[in-house]
């Protein structure tokens, strides 16, 4: 009975999806007879109330009345059929065929419910249960919008959410039976089987729907020629938040990759990898570029072709991870048939937006100009690199498949990337220093150099001093690390001179997340210049060294998990005079699906991890020990979660001067 | 700067570093060509020695052996074309084993053997890496 609950509620959601798209179409077509003058550039200088007429604003409020709940119950409504998915997940009812082949009864409560969204069916319905709710967030939230825009974007919304309905219905229903019902299910892949990854697949596709939110601001503003100053101070909290939730995705996603995988790396350009890293790439340009249109009124037409863009990416992501399309160590594959269901949706979204802009991009008049030395020639500039590392990644990752189309067989791996991404990353870095130091609309490049005295000695001094102690660094690691060093310097110099409570929040925002780049770019440059490894077979009570530690291998011992059995190496593990700790790593055995794997331990210091890895037990009794000292690597994902964090401040003091924009207005 | 000027002036700035990065991209791509081998590749193609390259195909039956110190493995990597010895120090993949697709990342020696750096086996039953797939396929018809 629960499934078929499940799948009403999904028929329900859809219908009401129609419905939303069916009377933001009327109230567009409406509204948009009736004020024939609503060009782009009037309205703007007009206020939002005023400028449809009074009649008109009777219909658009009707519809809007209308439209708003509609949204809201079709967000929950699929919000219900997630519930219930997870539900009979919790219950291990093996009569639906999603239940027995991607769950088991043994599995920890954890792993059934995140099993509900680790598999096709699942995930896409979670795709759309947070597009719905975030659909239903807008219809509630946004009032800073022109109201027709408004229910031109909850009708783009809808367009899209109906898409994703229909896959969900016609070609992967996540309630479908089984019968006979068998006693026990498949299992859950045991890479899967993770903390990280029970929480990872919703981080990143909250960032992907809240990207389709700012596509669906974009298509609305493009149908009532409403993009503007007004237009991108509405759409930009929706991009900040996703940016966010892409970032904490990503992060997250490359430290289980880091600790799981037992390969000590944290980042391989995996195609799926790649398809989060492109909606990031994407929203950070249009992050910077919905600031320069809110803040300057520029770069009008680019911000809503990245909107586009950024969505794009988001959904190309989807479909690779999603189409069975790549080898990947995720190893996703599903039916083909249902990669060209998403190849279709994909096509018919992107296509039908990237015509609306082309039909409407002569009415986006160009908003103010500014000189190349200034806040907004930094940002254009920062765009422009953003853009191009999009490029070689989109490139790098869509080319096998497109060359195995042709009948050639190829993949493209690390030194590809590193190779051509790396270099033009170091520069936009540099770049990112420079940016915020930069006046508005036009400055002094004698000023700006004066402004950069510290950071750029910082590099240098940095670079002077690896060059010099360093002894055969290359020169990705040598480069990263001193630019860190100047970049760091830069990122705090907004605040140089200021009084640091009264800064405004977002100012700190900005601060906190550059800096977080300069964090992250140390860590990785330091793994790469700094690790070292021991590969021994280990006799029990031998001791081995790597780095500043002596490891010591005491016993193997069997232990029992939920639905896993292992063989534990417990390590002893010294540091000079040091009180020792011990790290235990495993070898796991799944039962169900047959599966082996390898559980790292780390130990971390404030100076880096160690990381420990156990293989096989060869016929003289030693044991496979790969020891891994990483000195700073930490500081990759703890960048991250600045980013992040500044993202989150940023988020917070725009919304708090809003209300207190809002709170005054309403005063006077 | 006059408006429309400046949006000229932006759009061709796009326009050259979108390129560039075709360009670069491409330009890089054409070495990523021969980055993917497998064993029937080495004979038609030469070896590109001392390069970082991807070798794919099946481990053969009864090729794998544990060298005496404990972390080395040799083993004959295959497509039913052509064998390709393998050395590889370190921990193997949890699913590697005889009769089963492995990718090898390493490189060639002069005297046509290979030695890995890492091991990318498969990750349960079903899974074989569409390269193996495709190349042993190509490889094949190659030789009929």
């Amino acid at each position: 009975m629960i499934a078929e609950a499940g799948l009403a509620a999904l028929w329900f959601a859809a219908a009401l999806a129609a419905l939303q798209l069916a009377l933001a179409a009327v109230g567009v077509r409406r509204s948009l007879l009736s004020a024939p003058l609503s060009a782009g550039a009037d309205a703007k200088k007009l206020p939002a109330q005023r400028f449809t007429g009074v009649e008109d604003v009777a219909v658009t409020d009707q519809l809007l009345s209308a439209v708003r709940p509609v949204a809201v119950v079709q967000g929950l409504l699929a919000g219900l059929a997630l519930l219930l998915l997870m539900v009979v997940f919790v219950r291990s009812d093996m009569s639906v065929l999603l239940v027995a082949s991607n769950s088991h009864s043994d599995k920890p409560l954890i792993y059934k419910i995140a099993g509900a969204w680790g598999n096709h069916e699942g995930s896409m319905l979670l795709w759309v249960t947070i597009l719905g709710l975030a659909g239903g967030a807008v219809a509630v939230l946004e009032h800073r919008l022109q109201r027709t825009t408004l229910i031109a974007t909850l009708g783009a919304q809808a367009m899209i959410a109906l898409g994703f309905y229909a896959f969900l219905l016609f070609s992967s229903n996540p309630f479908a039976r089984l019968n006979p019902a068998p006693a026990d299910g498949n299992g859950l892949n045991p890479l899967l089987q993770d903390p990280g990854l029970a929480f990872h697949p919703p981080t990143l596709y909250i960032g992907y729907v809240g990207i389709s939110v700012a596509f669906s601001f974009a298509v609305g503003a493009l149908v009532t020629r409403d993009v503007g100053p007004a237009f991108a101070r509405a759409m930009r909290p929706w991009v900040l938040g996703a940016w966010i939730f892409l970032t904490l995705g990503i992060t997250a996603g490359s430290y289980w990759a880091y600790y799981e995988l037992g390969w000590g790396g944290w980042w391989f350009w995996d195609p799926v990898e790649n398809a989060s890293l492109m909606p990031w790439l994407a929203a950070t340009a249009l992050l910077h570029s919905v600031t320069v249109l809110a803040t300057r009124d520029g770069l009008r037409a680019w911000t809503v072709m990245l909107a586009v863009v950024a969505f794009s990416m988001s959904m190309i992501g989807t479909f690779l991870v999603r189409s069975g399309i790549l080898t990947s160590v995720h190893a996703f594959a599903v039916d083909p048939k249902r990669g060209a269901f998403i190849l279709v949706l994909l096509a018919l979204y992107i296509g039908g937006a990237l015509l609306l802009f082309a039909a409407r991009v002569g009415t986006v008049r160009q908003g103010s100009t500014f000189e190349p030395v200034s806040r907004e020639g930094a940002l254009v500039a920062n765009n422009l690199l953003l853009s191009v590392i999009l490029g070689i990644v989109l490139i790098g990752t869509l080319y096998p498949i497109v060359a195995a189309g042709m009948g050639v067989q190829l993949s493209v791996g690390p030194p590809f990337f590193d190779k051509t991404a790396g270099p033009i990353a170091l520069l936009l870095v540099a770049i990112m220093g420079a940016g915020p130091l930069m006046r508005w609309r036009r400055d002094n490049a004698n000023a700006v150099l004066g402004r950069m005295t510290v950071p750029v000695a910082a590099t240098g001094v940095t670079l002077a001093a690896f060059a010099a102690l360093g002894g055969g660094m290359g020169i990705l690691p040598l480069l990263g690390l001193s630019l860190a060093a100047g970049v760091g310097a830069a990122s705090i110099a907004p605040l140089w001179k200021r009084d640091l409570r009264r800064t405004p929040l977002f100012t700190w925002g900005m601060v906190i997340a550059h800096l977080g780049i300069a964090v992250s770019l140390a860590g990785m440059a330091s793994d790469s210049a700094f690790t070292q490894q021991t590969l021994v077979a280990a006799r029990i009570g031998e001791p081995h060294r790597v780095g500043p530690f002596t490891v010591t291998l005491e016993h193997i011992r069997p232990v029992i998990g939920p639905n896993w059995s292992a063989l534990e190496g417990t390590l002893t593990v010294r540091r000079g005079e040091a009180a020792s700790f011990t790290l235990r790593p495993q070898s796991r055995f799944f039962a169900s699906p047959p599966t082996v794997t390898s559980e790292s331990a780390i130990a971390t210091k404030l100076d880096g991890q160690l990381y420990t890895v156990l293989g096989q037990e060869d016929e003289q009794g030693r044991w496979q020990l790969r020891l891994w000292w990483k000195p700073f690597v930490t500081l990759i994902w703890l960048g991250g979660a600045l980013i992040a964090l500044g993202g989150a401040l940023s988020l917070l003091g725009r919304v708090r001067r809003e209300r207190r924009v809002a709170a005054r207005e309403e005063e006077a | 700067m006059k408006a429309k000027h400046q949006r000229l002036t932006l759009a061709l700035l796009a326009v050259a570093a979108v390129s560039g990065a075709a360009l670069l991209a491409l330009s890089a791509l054409k070495d990523q060509a021969a980055f993917f081998y497998a064993p029937g590749d080495v004979r038609k193609d030469g070896l590109p020695i001392g390069r970082a390259v991807r070798l794919g195909g099946m481990v053969e039956a009864g090729s794998i052996a544990k060298l005496p110190d404990g972390i080395s493995i040799r083993f004959i990597v295959t497509d039913g074309v052509a064998k390709v010895p393998v050395a590889f120090k370190g921990i193997v993949p949890d699913l590697f084993r005889e009769k089963s697709g492995v990718v090898a990342e390493g490189s060639f020696n002069p005297d046509g053997s290979f030695t890995a750096t890492n091991l990318l086996a498969k990750h349960d039953e079903k899974y074989m890496p569409p390269e193996i797939a495709g190349k042993m396929h190509e490889t094949k018809s190659l030789e009929q």
